[in-house]
């Protein structure tokens, strides 16, 4: 009974959960322009995404739970975005990376779908053209925050979160 | 150092000699030297092309004395509008409704095998036949190329020739897709590049850069009413406001931080 103490560990149900989500998200390898220069550039031993346990790309949105939606959705890729969005297991969250992604960036045109929040929820917006790979982990942690202030009680947190 | 100081005076035992000598090989090297480089001036001048040697701006000539051009004129009455040339390239203005058969003698009997490109232009500064569609060969064997121009009112439909040239297929259907030109008796003509139900051509000079609203889902089977994006995307449009559940959310939110 002495080894009770030390082997049981007392929590709350939000706590647990939380920092299992938080600490081992799976990105989707998933680039669509030059942003995704950058987010290779964030698994680099330089910047080392793997600190904080989002270094498992996965290839398949069926084992993931962080799409990073790294550049220019036209039109005509938004329904594949939608598509694949739709395919991954919940709990599932958005990162717009750079200002295509989240507001059409420079192209006001026909063909580019003016910030992707119009086809999938976003969580966390990362500004840049593209952003710096420090500001993709930004996003991250700040995502992981959100993560963090989620609750098994209440479902509905897992769509966009309002801001912290 | 018996043999260093052996070794000394031999080589300065002919003073004036070995530097009279030395005078002489240096003038030669010195003239050899401005030989060969006269020469690799002449020579890289020599390699210049004709456009490096004489940088003044190519203007347009017509062209009298082709041979291509006269059996084309010979063989296709009336086919032949203009022919002009522009930095040594052959450019035919060819009547709307014989590119095709023009095209076909160009293929078969004067060996212009490969269709290298076809696309279209707008001058909404003419007062007629404001559209363009341009068509590049190419002769393998001679390494000559010929520019196709072709000039339709708006609305106009142009034959096609994907039955002669295959790779004018997609090219056609992109011109289309970008401008708006019909060709007749294409396989497919359909848009190529942009979903079907787009308004309007792109690349027509009146056509707004953002894109026209038709309001109309683009894929309507994708998404559920009101949501994805819409036509035109460039104005207006905003996705619908989601249900306003503030309230009720931020309650579990701050007892999930305390606990």
């Amino acid at each position: 009974m002495d080894n009770v103490e030390a082997n049981v560990l007392t929590t709350t149900y939000d706590k647990i959960f939380n920092w299992a989500r938080r600490s081992a998200i799976w990105p989707m390898q998933f680039g669509l322009a030059c942003c995704a220069i950058e987010m290779m550039a964030v698994l680099d031993p330089r910047h080392d995404m793997s600190r904080f346990g989002a270094e498992v790309m996965r290839g398949t949105p069926r084992q993931c739970d962080l799409m990073i939606v790294a550049g220019t959705v036209t039109e005509k890729m938004a329904p594949i975005v939608k598509r694949l969005w739709d395919q991954m297991p919940e709990p599932k969250w958005a990162l717009a990376m750079g200002a295509c992604a989240t507001c059409g960036g420079p192209y006001r045109t026909y063909a580019v779908t003016q910030g992707v929040d119009r086809v999938i929820p976003v969580s966390v917006y990362v500004p840049g053209c593209p952003p710096r790979p420090e500001a993709l982990l930004w996003g991250l942690m700040h995502l992981q925050r959100r993560i963090d202030r989620m609750s098994v009680s209440n479902l509905d947190d897992q769509g966009p979160m309002s801001p912290s | 150092m018996t043999d260093s100081d052996n070794g000394k005076p031999l080589d300065e035992t002919p003073p004036t000699d070995s530097a009279e000598a030395e005078a002489k090989a240096k003038e030669e090297a010195a003239a050899k030297a401005k030989a060969a480089k006269a020469k690799a001036l002449a020579e890289a001048e020599a390699a210049k092309e004709p456009w490096e040697r004489d940088p003044s701006t190519p203007s347009w000539e017509e062209v009298e004395d082709s041979l291509l051009v006269d059996s084309l004129r010979a063989a296709h009455a009336d086919a032949v509008l203009s022919a002009r040339s522009f930095a040594g390239d052959l450019v035919l203005e060819i009547d709307s409704q014989s590119i095709r058969e023009v095209c076909r003698s160009l293929k078969e009997e004067h060996g212009y095998k490969l269709f290298v490109d076809s696309c279209g232009a707008h001058f909404d500064n003419r007062e007629e036949k404001e559209l363009e569609v341009v068509y590049i060969l190419h002769n393998l064997e001679t390494n000559d190329q010929v520019r196709l121009k072709v000039r339709v009112d708006v609305g106009v439909e142009v034959p096609s020739v994907a039955k002669v040239y295959a790779g004018a297929n997609w090219a056609e259907r992109e011109t289309y897709d970008m401008y708006g030109i019909r060709f007749t008796d294409h396989p497919d003509m359909t848009r190529i590049l942009l979903w079907e139900g787009f308004n309007g051509h792109p690349l027509l000079k009146d056509f707004p850069v953002e894109g026209i609203d038709t309001g109309a889902a683009i894929y309507p089977e994708t998404y559920t009413d009101n949501a994805g994006p819409v036509a035109g995307t460039g104005t207006g449009w905003r996705p619908p406001a989601p249900p306003e559940e503030k309230t009720s959310q931020s309650a579990p939110e701050s007892s999930g931080e305390e606990s």
